[in-house]
């Protein structure tokens, strides 16, 4: 962010009572890693743009005598701001939204994992294995670092979901596959939609990409 | 949909990437589905890429990417009409068209949907053929209605 103006200047904030030194323009979460401050995240990925998807890296920053719960991914650090990345709050929401996922990728071993450390009960919602909770990492890294955007995502809403482009999986996929470890649920969706898309693809089908 | 149609529309908007959604729009209304070449040229043309026309052709309810048939039939499930008997409108048409909603049938002579208000609904239950609306529906007026399109 704001490279352009190369304004390097220092910013000086409290994340859990340690006074953080920072640039203008990194988030939270870059300030917090940089001394070793742990904050969970899931759609965090350092190569790509700041997303905001999944709200798992919510923190609490004090604002005019109050406090406001900001996503810790997007949230660019000010002068003498104080931030909390655990309270009675954000753990609580924290909790909610892994139960959440967990519902929809139950055999997750990270969700699972942070699921422990925030006391949330996997089966609390009803299971709705849709093994992808919509992190867009795969997505955002095949357009971002790779280029190839043979990953997206479709429909809206309850029934949004990734889909290969079957004509640029066919040429790039096999030998990339690098989105697969991204994943939060353990690459399985992923995995599973590109067959499923290589397997509904003949070349006789649609206009052949003439890129 | 043959391609020179799209590409008509598609310079219309002197291929510019931020027409996109009017783009779709267009080809929706020309052929009342965007087939995968449509997509494919349009993201070809506009350089934008696949992925993101795919996402926006499916996002808004607008767009359609399977085959919509001749007639666009619009049973009305709003309250109004529901007390005044929608649904055997609704089982009607089913049966008379052989689909459910949100489906086309195999001659593409009718897609059909339901609605949840018309703004018509003194006039319960409403169903819109078209765009016509036709209303104090009974389930025999339905099928009439719908005789009346081939
Ligand atoms: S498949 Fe995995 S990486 Fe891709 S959006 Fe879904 S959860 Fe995220
Ligand atoms: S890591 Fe911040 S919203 Fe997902």
């Amino acid at each position: 962010m704001d490279e352009g103006m190369k304004n390097m200047s220092k910013i000086l904030l409290k994340i859990d009572g340690k006074d953080v030194e920072a640039r203008e323009g990194m988030t939270i979460l870059e300030a917090a890693q940089s001394a070793g401050i742990d904050i969970p995240t899931l759609c965090h990925h350092e190569k790509l743009e700041p997303y905001g998807a999944c709200r798992l890296c919510n923190v609490e920053v004090e604002m005019r005598g109050g406090t406001k719960l900001v996503a810790a991914c997007l949230y660019p650090v000010e002068q003498q701001l104080t931030v909390r990345t655990r309270s009675e709050k954000v753990d609580r929401i924290r909790k909610m939204i892994l139960q959440l996922l967990l519902a929809h990728a139950p055999n997750s071993r990270e969700l699972q994992r942070l699921g422990n450390e925030y006391g949330a009960d996997k089966d609390r919602f009803e299971k709705e294995s849709s093994f992808c909770i919509n992190c867009g990492l795969c997505v955002r890294y095949c357009a971002e670092v790779k280029k190839l955007n043979a990953v997206g995502f479709v429909s809206r809403g309850a029934t949004r979901e990734i889909s290969f482009v079957p004509e640029i999986a066919a040429r790039e996929c096999d030998q990339c596959k690098e989105c697969f470890p991204l994943c939060p649920t353990e690459a399985l969706q992923a995995a599973y939609v590109l067959a499923e898309a290589l397997a509904s693809f003949s070349p006789s089908f649609g206009l052949e990409s003439k890129a | 949909m043959d391609i020179e149609r799209v590409d008509r529309i598609i310079d219309k908007h002197r291929g510019e990437a931020r027409a996109l959604i009017q783009i779709l729009l267009e080809i929706q209304s020309d052929n009342r589905w965007l087939p995968k070449e449509a997509l494919t040229r349009v993201s070809e043309r506009l350089q934008v890429p696949m992925t993101r026309v795919q996402h926006i052709a499916t996002f808004y309810k607008a767009f359609s990417t399977v085959p919509k048939g001749r007639h666009e039939v619009h049973v009305c499930m709003g309250t109004a009409c529901h007390v005044r008997g929608a649904q055997r409108v609704l089982d009607k048409v089913q049966d008379a068209t052989g689909i459910q909603p949100g489906e086309t049938d195999s001659d593409l002579r009718f897609s059909l949907e339901i609605v949840n208000c018309l703004g018509c609904c003194a006039l319960g239950p409403v169903m819109e053929i078209d765009g016509k609306t036709h209303g104090r529906m009974s389930p025999a007026a339905t099928v009439e209605a719908l005789n009346d399109y081939e």
